[in-house]
């Protein structure tokens, strides 16, 4: 299997992974995360792990990139877990980890900077580390400056102006200039757009044929590297009883052995479309809220000495209708402005040009400009649900959080039941909402912004990231409160919950390349 | 949380106490930044006013060496986040030019004193109360950097204060003290309990601090 | 604030001096400014520091667009000294405990310029030295732990991201009802909400990257530099730049009887 992938000559020696009734429990936590792991893995195999969340996936990266184990004493680790024969915190620098928030996979400020720090850390000579920096952008797709080619980037080039993909294909530069035998990928795509996910995933399959190194990747969305890969693990949340490794083998044969398992854990297996319900209604259709020629950006005007300058706009020329009962669909590639200007129809950002007005069944006398209505008149009109949810919580627990917009409003609480049970919060009540799992939180600050009973609701990528499970509930969901007359405007880049949704679409595409991050290499 | 539990975990900086330590005291700065914008409405009178009553906001700048401390629990944290926020606040473009790097430094190092006194120092006469980062400890950490800079403003040659009479001097360093105290120090310790509670300290020494007694 | 960060386009003369003889020329003309407070050593380095902003690339626009902030507070400051300080020669105003004299108004003027003096070359410092050369020069050359300059330096390449996420957190507190408007005790609560979660996220980013740089073999005791941070003659040239507005400071206020010593 090994020879297969193996690539000519690349001082790269591929990794063999042996774990044996291996388990970690995190210190402050009284389960384990992972236990009796049992998994060969031989030099130059490409395994994609699959599992519930809590089946201890990336805990299990983390230990094969030697990054767990100094956070006190009270963890706690049983079996062995060794790369070939020996700890993996014993040899730093034999694998390298992506994780899934591009931001934080980005240690450096300068593109070369970035691609050297592991190979410094290793202390690689000076003059190789150069050589093996223009290597590793190249093998990536982002050629620096000297190597020929349109759309390079040069080595001082600042990492921030990169894309979602740009960041993370960066990240994988990064990991191959230290040479690693072993290449540890947790969620790598699961933060980017559609076109960022392709670029990440063939980046990564061209640095494999090239070096022949043994791949481990955990992703939910299976259909991205069911071709990349060589055998599927499926792991399940380890008991006393039960083995941590569920099925194990080629990848056509464990998607159809475990369908119905990984189906219930909320895995995108490729081929499966999670059932949702139907929209029954098309909506009354009256108007709410109109946007005409509308001109959006993030930043405020600048104050230069007395002057007031307005920022240049991200997008313009925006005009749409969002009407009772109607879903509105915003579109397009990253870079466009599809969230500022969502943001901008919330109420959450001045125009900078044109203008929003909002009919008087929405308004309700408060005036015609979104903008300049007051908190608790807003959150009763239009609800905004942000991409992240974290960044909406506001009290330190989840019936505290659902109460918030009743309270300031006076009227509502009798919905939060009702809410709390039918996106499934019930046993919830009284936890942190910060400390709750990725799609709780999700259907949290859904249920928080709808308690205010808002007639517009607002959602940024709501389905980023997301299982199939949550997305599935989600969409139902939507299709339910459209129906009861809610209207529903959502960026998204997911063609398929749109489908669910219905309405119309408004696409856009980046303007003036100002807001849009340069795009450059094989992508 | 008990000392022994806070010995295991030892003295040494991970790399993750480097890193989160540094964020804190950047983020700090982000924060002032941003109050900074408003906190105008507030000097301005003061300044007019009573000028030594500006102490009362100093305390503010204090932050990032207590909370920094309370959160990452290793030696030094006061001093290192106190010196970064300094740092960002340089970049920045800051009226106090280079010397923000000494007042920094001295700040943290109050703050630092104390917690070397009362918290992981190995001394033989720390009392029972003090051997836990408590609300005392935060709220005389916060008083420390608050006095330092009130020293430093008031006695360095580089201090905006220097030119004071010796009784506006005394009560602008009262007003640092009780300022750092208040908003370095219980502000701090609040956060932090809060910080526990939402699960991110769970590779901290602090992980618990939603659930330490408060006085001992 | 990004602005500030990235030097990318700044191709003056003082970008490719080494950023710890620049920290030293600008430490050596604060720490001697800050002996006195009289307007004639605090002008003259002024007008020296003004003739080289162009050296550091900044346009006059750009310098105003800095430099206006810090007058300002300057101005406070004079102000504070000028009704604080013990007074001398005939009292030109005395209103409760506000008293203004002669001699402490001229304290005041003196000092509105010493912090304008001392302040204008750390701008100039910070607008052409780049982070990332800093963070060589305090490593391999000032020898400071690596683990903790460049576990800084990773920190704040995430500044801007802080600042942008604090906007953010802004729009989705008002998204879920909580103002930012009102009386000073609501704007005050909201502000305090916000750096909680804003606190929140930067712990959360700091745990990811502290993890993606060990995974890079970071926290070791050896390790090599892609970039070797080096002295030129250009460091020379900036010390004695250093130098000479200091000297010259001091010789006018000396010469011409203003000198007063801080700690009389």
């Amino acid at each position: 299997m090994a020879a297969a992938h193996a690539g000519a000559a690349v001082a790269v020696r591929p990794a063999a992974v042996s774990a044996r009734g291996w388990g970690w429990r995190h210190s402050g936590r009284s389960a384990p995360a992972i236990r009796g792991l049992d998994l060969e893995i031989c030099p130059g195999e490409r395994v994609l792990l699959l599992g519930a969340s809590g089946a201890g996936k990336s805990t299990l990266l983390h230990a094969l990139a030697g990054v767990l184990g100094d956070e006190g004493d009270d963890a706690d680790e049983s079996g062995s877990l060794l790369i070939d024969g020996v700890a993996p915190r014993e040899q730093r620098g034999r694998s390298g980890l992506m994780q899934q928030d591009p931001e934080t996979q980005v240690v450096l400020s300068r593109l070369g900077d970035d691609v050297a720090f592991g190979a410094e850390n290793l202390a690689v000579p000076r003059e190789e580390i150069w050589s093996r920096v223009h290597e590793a952008l190249d093998d990536v797709g982002l050629r620096p400056a000297g190597g020929g080619g349109a759309g390079q980037l040069a080595l001082d080039h600042p990492t921030s102006a990169l894309s979602g993909g740009q960041k993370q294909r960066l990240a994988l530069a990064g990991i191959l200039a230290m040479r690693p035998g072993l290449i540890l990928l947790d969620e790598p795509t699961a933060n980017l757009d559609p076109a960022g996910v392709l670029e990440v995933r063939d980046a990564v399959g061209r640095c494999l044929d090239k070096t022949g190194a043994t791949l481990v990747v955990v992703e939910h969305r299976v259909s991205v590297w069911k071709d990349l890969v060589d055998r599927i693990v499926v792991l399940q949340p380890g008991s006393a009883a039960a083995p941590a490794v569920l099925l194990d083998g080629p990848p056509d044969q464990v998607l159809a052995d475990a369908r119905s398992v990984l189906i219930a854990a909320g895995v995108w297996v490729p081929g499966y479309v999670p059932a949702t319900r139907a929209r029954s209604t098309a909506g009354s259709g009256a108007l709410l809220l109109a946007a005409e020629e509308l001109a959006v950006s993030r930043e405020r005007p600048r104050r230069r000495g007395f002057k007031s300058v307005p920022p240049l706009p991200v997008q313009e020329g925006i005009s749409a209708q969002v009407r009772e009962g109607q879903a509105l669909t915003v579109a397009g590639p990253n870079g466009a402005g599809k969230s500022t200007f969502a943001l901008t129809l919330a109420g959450l950002l001045a125009p900078v040009g044109g203008k929003i007005s909002a009919t008087v069944e929405l308004s309700r006398g408060a005036g015609i400009d979104p903008f300049r209505w007051k908190a608790d008149q807003l959150i009763s009109r239009i609800g905004t649900v942000f991409q992240e949810p974290e960044h909406q919580f506001v009290t330190g627990r989840v019936l505290d959080e659902l109460m918030f917009g009743p309270r300031h409003l006076g009227h509502g609480e009798e919905r939060v039941d009702e809410l709390l049970q039918r996106l499934r919060l019930t046993h919830l009540v009284d936890a942190n909402p910060f400390t709750l799992s990725g799609g709780e939180k999700r259907r949290l600050s859904v249920a928080t912004v709808l308690a205010a009973h808002p007639n517009v609701l607002v959602l940024d990528e709501p389905t980023f990231g997301q299982d199939a499970n949550t997305w599935a509930e989600l969409a139902s969901f939507l299709s339910e409160l459209l129906d009861a007359g809610t209207a529903v405007v959502s960026v998204t880049h997911d063609q398929e919950f749109s489908a669910v949704l219905g309405g119309t679409e408004l696409r856009l595409d980046p303007a003036f390349g100002s807001g849009a991050p340069l795009e450059a290499g094989a992508a | 949380m008990t000392t022994a539990a806070i010995k295991k975990t030892g003295n040494t900086w991970r790399v993750v106490d480097i890193v989160v330590a540094a964020l804190i005291a950047i983020a700090g700065g982000v924060i002032f930044w941003a109050w900074s914008q408003g906190a105008g409405i507030v000097s301005a009178p003061m300044n007019a006013v009573y000028p030594p009553m500006t102490g009362l906001i100093a305390g503010g700048w204090m932050i990032p060496a207590v909370l920094g401390m309370l959160i990452v629990r290793k030696p030094g944290a006061a001093l290192f986040c106190e010196t970064v926020a300094a740092t960002g606040e340089l970049i920045m473009g800051s009226q106090y030019g280079a010397t923000v790097l000494i007042s920094g430094i001295l700040q943290g190092l109050g703050a630092e004193l104390v917690f070397l006194l009362l918290v992981y120092g190995n001394f033989r006469f720390r009392s029972f109360l003090f051997q836990k980062y408590n609300l005392a400890a935060a709220l005389l950490a916060g008083a420390g950097a608050g006095l330092f800079c009130g020293l430093n403003d008031s006695f360095l040659p580089w201090g905006w204060n220097i030119a004071y009479e010796a009784g506006d001097k005394l009560a602008y360093i009262l007003f640092c003290t009780v300022s750092g105290a208040i908003i370095a120090g219980a502000l701090s310790w609040i956060a932090t309990r809060g910080l526990a509670k939402t699960g991110v300290l769970s590779s901290f020494a602090s992980r618990k601090a939603a659930s330490e007694p408060v006085f001992n | 604030m990004r602005v500030a960060l990235n030097l990318r386009g700044n191709h003056a003369l003082l970008t490719r001096a080494n950023p710890l003889a620049k920290f030293a020329a600008v430490f050596l003309i604060t720490l001697v400014l800050a002996l006195s407070i009289d307007w004639v050593s605090a002008t003259t380095a002024l007008v020296m520091e003004l003739a080289i902003f162009p050296l550091a690339g900044l346009t006059l626009p750009l310098l105003w667009q800095r430099a206006w902030p810090l007058i300002l507070a300057a101005a406070l400051g004079g102000w504070s000294t000028a009704i604080v300080a013990a007074d001398s020669g005939a009292v030109m105003l005395d209103v409760g405990i506000w008293s203004i004299s002669e001699g402490s108004l001229q304290l005041g003027l003196g000092f509105m310029l010493r912090g304008m003096a001392i302040a204008l070359p750390a701008i100039l410092l910070m607008t052409c030295t780049d982070p990332t050369d800093l963070a060589d020069a305090l490593a391999q050359k000032a020898r400071l732990p690596h683990r903790f300059v460049l576990g800084t330096l990773a920190a704040m390449r995430l500044v801007g991201l802080m600042a942008e996420e604090w906007q953010t957190i802004g729009m989705a507190r008002r998204a879920r009802g909580v103002g930012s408007q009102g009386s000073p005790l609501q704007r005050l609560r909201a502000m305090l909400g916000q750096s909680f979660g804003l606190l929140v996220q930067a712990i959360r980013r700091a745990s990811r990257l502290a993890v993606t740089m060990e995974a890079r073999g970071f926290g070791g005791s050896q390790r090599t530099w892609a970039r070797e941070s080096t002295y030129s003659l250009l460091d020379i040239w900036v010390l004695l730049g250093g130098l000479l507005i200091a000297v010259a400071a001091v010789f006018a206020a000396v010469g011409l009887g203003t000198w007063s010593f801080v700690w009389r």
